[in-house]
Order: structure tokens, then C-alpha cells, then sequence
């Protein structure tokens, strides 16, 4: 799937005469384009669906937006909701094949296979590799899902930020917390940072953006902690000066933008498998 | 008054009156006349019982109606005929409807429209305070004049502490306990299930256990600074129960109940139901401890009650995202059954206790006619049939509502027959 994106010509006929509906309730630009561009590459034919200027903002509900959906008889969609479940809930009403794009802070499978992905092309594996991820823990749908894969894969996790946001019994996914950022650095292999979602800031959650960059903002100086050969990762988008400095963000140790190439492999992969695809059919 | 009602060779489980044997129940002018052996029949209709267990009505301390404001949702006669299809004979409705309980009026309408129901009796909540805004006090002598049992202001808490402490004052003088759902919001933050591994598993925001123990630590200190009389709805944490137990250990006038859901689910269900909106309630499901804990207090005297919390809504409601959709499940036609297999019939609870959790200790909580079947009690009589086997369908309720996280459960045990003032209201079908 990588290599389609590195042809003169990127487009393969594998899901030509198959519709995919992006249902996207909540704002999105790397995510909406990372699907778009995976559809447009497998040929599929796709449809946009912004909740801003739809038949949600004439009060439809939910279940009838599904419904209609259902109507046109599409082969898959793929959700994007502020509200933990919502996959789930149109996949009890859906015929079609759902992939969640990201459910409020529940999870966001497909950043977790593309950041799986990218951290295997540098460390050709996952098992073993101690993984870091820092920053607003609680409202991260992002941890969620690479808890669930990495730890699967074999890495060890340790989830670090304040403590108004690590949410209660975090351990229980099997994962270390921790305050510390220091700490959590110490031998990491990987250093996912989060973005700080500055729209809750005034809930005294965190108290400036000022003081949580220098409780929790990577620089060069806290790097130095990691392991020499680690990688800097973020999810996007980047609060550059609050959770991450400009100069490692740029850095040959950020695989940042590697990410969102992934993303569109990885992305591909979904789609195809999904529609019917086989694994062991055509180029991986 | 119509033909007298003899209830034949049934095992009557009266706790109140110290009785469990096999006897007959004779009901005349709405109230017992007679309970013994081989009672004769006289003019009297025959309701054969042999294979079946008699109990003091059942009373639900706490539902929702929906009437007036909601009909959509329930109404007073669909909300009452299907607490009798539960076996209840009487229940009390809180003040949340549209307008609110809060005054003589909507408060004798509620009460008169019970009253044109063939089914369970109805005992009107009224509020505390006006509009439930947690401002002005209501007027409780004239709410009681027309009929109200208690104060509550349903599901928010009177978190006004000063407020709280004139309450109890005032309820005092007109002799009505305060009814308080016990969530501090300011710690619940208003979220939409229990704080634990599993809302942070799925993402959700969490009311934590202590939400509900800061409310009722809260509310004994004043009722103690009053001597008032509290009673706290739908008590789910391990922690607040210990709180309730402490009190009444020092001689607190303080009583409680649980429901159904809270005793036998926890947060799991959430996640097993790939967030079901059919386990979004308020209290939320809590966790494995906090069940031990509850059955451990309806076994030892510090739970008084259990009550439904029966909440409908329309379906179009609840089949919206779990964060969108409204708490309150059904739980008028479960109630009973889901207790009696999977707490009596697993051994966890007595028959006894089961009977007393249901009846006397309800009524003696707010201070209700029944609870017995003792002679010259209301002729109120829940007939249950243990060896019933069923399937929880929905579908076939006869509330509007039909969310349930019962939903398919099967049962062994189930309600028989509701006769209320000596009438039957509602016999079970075969099918």
C-alpha cells in the first residue's frame, strides 16, 4: 500500500464500484484527508459528510442520519464523533462496515496501526521498545488505541502527564503512570507527545501553557533522557511551544510527518481488507 | 365495595407479622378480615394460591410517571398499570414532571388521576423546592393536604446545606421525611457513568463513588443538626451505604433504598453493551464491590428498601449516543423477578428479607399504610409464582418504556397477580 502512494500515477482499481461515506461529526483535517486520499488511491467511490451545513444542523437525529445513509446502500463508513460509541451504535444500525475515524476520547484504531507502522520502520519491531506517551492522557482517544495495540505487540507503555490528566486506574489497561516526565523518558525508545487541547484550559486542569511547557513540553534537554537512537512522535495537531519546541518537532529524531504517510497506507489497508480484500492479494 | 376475595391455601411470607405458612387470606371492604386455616368462603370469590407465594403489596418507593408534562412518555395509567404488572400495589411518583410537584394543585391532580386507575396505588413526591431550582422551599403543609408522603427534589440534589436544615424543620412540623439523591454535581460533574477502570477504558467521564458519599455524609450532619428525618434515594456506593449504616447505628433517623440495577450490574455492562444507552442511569452502575456491599446490606438491616428508580422515556430518546442520551431505564416489570432469581433463588437473599425489602420496609420508611396482610391492614396482596419461567421482552411491557439492561434476561419467578383495597388490578397470562 505504501508504494501506491510513491507511484507517478496513484490509483489501483481494488475497491472501483464501492462507495465509502465519511461521516464526519466532528473537525477533522488530517484524519478526513488521510481517508480521502486512501479512498481516492483504491478507487472507491466516496462521499463527504460534514455535520456543519447537514440535515444534523436541522436537529436529524442520529439514528435517521444513519438510516438515510443506509438508504444509499454504501459499502462502508467511516465515523468520525465527539461521543464515545458512536461507531458502535451505527454498526447495530448499519448494514455497512464501520471504521471509526475516532470516538470522542474512547479510541482512534487507525492512528494506532499508523503509529505502530511507523514505529516498526524504524525499530523493525514493536516487542521489547519501551513507549512513552506524554501529555492530556484523559481526553486522548490516541492513547486509548496504542495502549491496546503496543502493549499487544509486546512494548511496554508508560503514560505520563498531570495528574488531573491521567485518568482513574489507567493501570488497569496495562500500562505504568506516572507524573514524572522525567521519569517516563528515562530509556524510552519512543516519545509520543500529545496535543495539549488548549480549549480546556480556565477548568483547572492544567494551570498555563507556560508552566505545563516546562512540566511536560519536550525539548532537547529532556530528550537528552531517552535513548540516543529514540524517536519523537505526535499525533497532530502540534501546539508548537506547549507540549513540544519547535527544534525537535524539526528534528531528525521527529517521524512526525512519517506518521501521516503512514497514515494513508495504513488507511488503505483498513479499506481494503474490510471490502473484501485477501492479505496475501496483491502488493502489501 | 365489591365481592369479598379469598385467597386459597397460598404460602403467606408476612415478616411484618412474624408469619411464613401455608394459609388463606380473606379480603373484605378493602381490608383483611381474616388470615388462617381453611378460612371459610362464604359469599366470598375464590383466587386459588396453592402453588403460589402470598406477599404484603409490594411498594415502590421511587418512579417516574412522566404525567403531567411527558405523556408521551408514560402516563399516570400506563405507569401504574404497569407497576401492577410488577406486582406493585402502591407507588410513590417524584415531583419532575412538567409543571413540577411543587404545589396543592399539580399535586392533587396526580393524586385524582391515580386514583381513576384500576391499578397500583399512586402516592405523589413533592418537591422541596419550587420549580426543584434548590431556592425557595415549597409549602409543605398544603402539599401534604393534598396528598404528598415526602419531600423530595428528585434528581438534584439540595446541595443548598442552609436550605437543607430549614427543610428538615419544616418537614418535621408537617411530619413528612426528605427524600435526597445523594450527588454532589460539583464532584459528579454530571457524567454519564461511574468513574472507574472501565470510563477510563471506554473515554467516558466518570462520576466518581465519592460524588455520592460527600452527598450523604453531608445530609446526615444536617439531619443530625435537626433531627430531621432523611431518606436517600437509589443509594449505589459501598461508601455511602456505610455512611447510612453509621448513622443508624447511632440512632439517626435515617432510612434507604436501592434498586434492582444497582444490585445485580456494574460498569461492565457498559462496555459488554458496546455502550448500550439501556445502562445509562443516575446513580451510574458501579462496581463488584459495591454490589457485595448493597446485598450485603439488604442482609443486615442497613438497606430498608428496594425501589425501582423506574425512568422512561420515549425510545426515540435512547437510541441516541450514550453521552446524548437521557439517564433512566424502566424497571416496574423486572423489579421483582430479577431480585427473586438472581438474589433469593441464588441464595444470597431470604424470602423473608425479600418480602421486607419490598413491602414493610418501604412502607415503614415513609411511613405508608401495608406492608402486612396482618388482619384490618389494607388489602393490598402481591401474589408471586416462584416456578414461573420467563424471557424479559420488552417489547411486551406494558410501560412505554423499554429500556431495560434486563432485556432477554430469563427468570425463574415471577408476579403473579396485584390486587389492590381487596380488587385484582392485574393477573399474569401464560403464553
Amino acid at each position: 500500500m505504501r508504494s501506491i502512494g510513491q507511484r507517478a500515477i496513484k490509483k489501483v482499481p481494488a475497491l472501483r464500484g464501492r462507495m465509502v461515506v465519511n461521516l464526519f461529526f466532528e473537525a477533522s483535517t488530517r484524519t478526513r484527508f488521510s481517508f480521502e486520499t486512501a479512498e481516492k488511491w483504491l478507487s472507491a467511490d466516496s462521499l463527504n459528510f460534514a455535520a456543519k451545513g447537514s440535515s444534523v444542523e436541522k436537529g436529524e437525529s442520529l439514528l435517521d442520519t444513519a438510516k438515510n445513509l443506509q438508504a444509499m446502500s454504501p459499502d462502508l463508513i467511516v465515523i468520525r464523533h465527539a461521543s464515545p460509541g458512536v461507531p458502535h451504535f451505527l454498526a447495530r444500525h448499519l448494514k455497512a462496515g464501520v471504521v471509526n475515524a475516532g470516538d470522542g476520547a474512547h479510541e482512534h484504531p487507525t492512528q494506532a496501526l499508523l503509529d505502530a507502522l511507523t514505529i516498526r520502520q524504524r525499530f523493525g519491531q514493536l516487542a521489547g521498545l519501551k513507549v512513552a506517551i506524554v501529555g492530556d492522557i484523559a481526553h486522548s482517544r490516541v492513547v486509548r488505541s496504542n495502549i491496546w495495540l503496543l502493549t499487544k505487540m509486546g512494548a511496554r507503555v508508560t503514560v505520563c502527564g498531570p495528574p488531573t490528566l491521567i485518568p482513574p486506574r489507567i493501570e488497569t489497561m496495562g500500562v505504568e503512570a506516572t507524573t514524572d516526565f522525567d521519569a517516563a523518558l528515562q530509556g524510552a525508545d519512543v516519545v509520543m507527545m500529545l496535543r495539549m487541547q488548549l480549549e480546556r484550559q480556565g477548568k483547572s486542569l492544567f494551570p498555563s501553557t507556560r508552566e505545563y511547557f516546562r512540566h511536560y513540553g519536550l525539548d532537547a534537554t529532556r530528550l537528552a533522557r531517552a535513548r540516543p537512537e529514540a524517536i519523537v512522535m505526535h499525533p497532530g495537531p502540534m501546539n508548537r511551544g506547549v507540549e513540544i519546541a519547535s527544534d525537535i518537532a524539526d528534528s531528525g529524531r521527529s517521524v512526525i510527518l512519517d506518521q501521516v504517510s503512514n497514515g494513508v497506507a495504513v488507511r488503505m489497508a483498513v479499506l481494503y481488507l474490510l471490502l473484501g480484500g485477501h492479505p496475501w492479494e496483491g502488493e502489501a | 365495595m365489591s365481592r369479598p376475595l379469598l385467597i386459597r391455601g397460598g404460602r403467606l411470607v408476612d415478616p411484618a407479622a412474624g408469619q411464613d405458612l401455608r394459609c388463606d387470606v380473606l379480603l373484605k371492604d378493602g381490608f383483611v378480615a381474616e388470615v388462617g386455616d381453611r378460612v371459610a368462603a362464604g359469599d366470598a370469590e375464590v383466587f386459588d394460591a396453592s402453588h403460589l407465594v402470598v406477599f404484603p403489596g409490594f411498594i415502590d418507593l421511587h418512579a417516574h410517571l412522566r404525567e403531567p408534562g411527558r405523556e408521551y412518555a408514560e402516563t399516570i395509567r400506563t405507569g401504574l398499570e404497569a407497576a401492577a404488572a410488577g406486582g406493585f400495589t402502591a407507588v410513590c411518583a417524584m415531583p419532575n414532571t412538567s409543571p413540577v410537584n411543587d404545589s396543592r394543585e399539580v399535586c392533587e391532580f396526580i393524586r385524582s388521576r391515580g386514583e381513576s386507575v384500576k391499578a397500583a396505588r399512586l402516592y405523589p413526591i413533592g418537591a422541596i423546592t419550587k420549580g426543584q431550582k434548590g431556592e425557595e422551599l415549597t409549602a409543605f403543609g398544603e402539599l401534604r393536604e393534598a396528598g404528598a408522603v415526602a419531600l423530595s427534589d428528585d434528581g438534584t440534589w439540595l446541595a443548598d446545606g442552609g436550605l437543607l436544615r430549614r427543610a428538615f424543620q419544616h418537614a418535621g412540623l408537617v411530619g413528612l421525611p426528605v427524600i435526597q439523591h445523594a450527588e454532589d454535581r460539583s464532584l459528579s460533574e454530571g457524567a454519564p457513568m461511574h468513574e472507574g477502570a472501565v470510563s477510563t477504558r471506554l473515554g467516558l467521564a466518570g462520576q466518581p463513588a465519592m460524588a455520592e458519599a460527600a452527598a450523604v455524609a453531608r445530609d446526615l450532619l444536617v439531619a443530625e443538626l435537626t433531627g430531621g428525618r432523611l431518606h436517600v434515594a437509589h443509594l449505589s456506593t459501598a461508601r455511602a451505604l456505610d455512611l447510612v449504616r453509621g448513622a443508624k447505628a447511632a440512632g439517626r433517623k435515617v432510612t434507604c433504598e436501592v434498586t434492582p440495577h444497582h444490585l445485580l450490574l456494574t460498569d461492565e455492562e457498559v462496555s459488554a453493551s458496546a455502550f448500550s444507552t439501556r445502562t445509562k442511569m443516575n446513580p451510574p452502575l458501579r462496581e463488584a464491590s459495591d454490589l457485595a456491599a448493597l446485598v450485603q446490606g439488604l442482609n443486615d438491616g442497613a438497606i430498608d428498601a428496594i425501589a425501582t428508580d423506574h425512568a422512561p422515556h420515549h425510545p426515540d430518546e435512547k437510541a441516541v449516543d450514550f453521552d446524548g442520551a437521557p439517564f433512566g431505564i424502566v424497571g416496574f416489570e423486572t423489579a421483582a423477578a430479577v431480585v427473586f432469581d438472581r438474589l433469593v433463588g441464588r441464595g444470597k437473599l431470604s424470602l423473608d428479607a425479600f418480602a421486607s425489602l419490598f413491602s414493610a420496609g418501604p412502607a415503614r420508611a415513609l411511613g405508608l399504610p401495608g406492608g402486612t396482610l396482618a388482619v384490618g391492614s389494607p388489602a393490598d396482596v402481591t401474589l408471586f409464582d416462584p416456578q414461573a419461567r420467563w424471557k424479559v421482552d420488552p417489547q411486551r411491557f406494558v410501560s412505554k418504556g423499554r429500556s431495560t439492561p434486563f432485556s432477554g434476561w430469563e427468570l425463574l419467578g415471577a408476579p403473579a397477580a396485584t390486587i389492590v383495597a381487596g380488587a385484582v388490578v392485574w393477573q399474569r397470562i401464560e403464553l
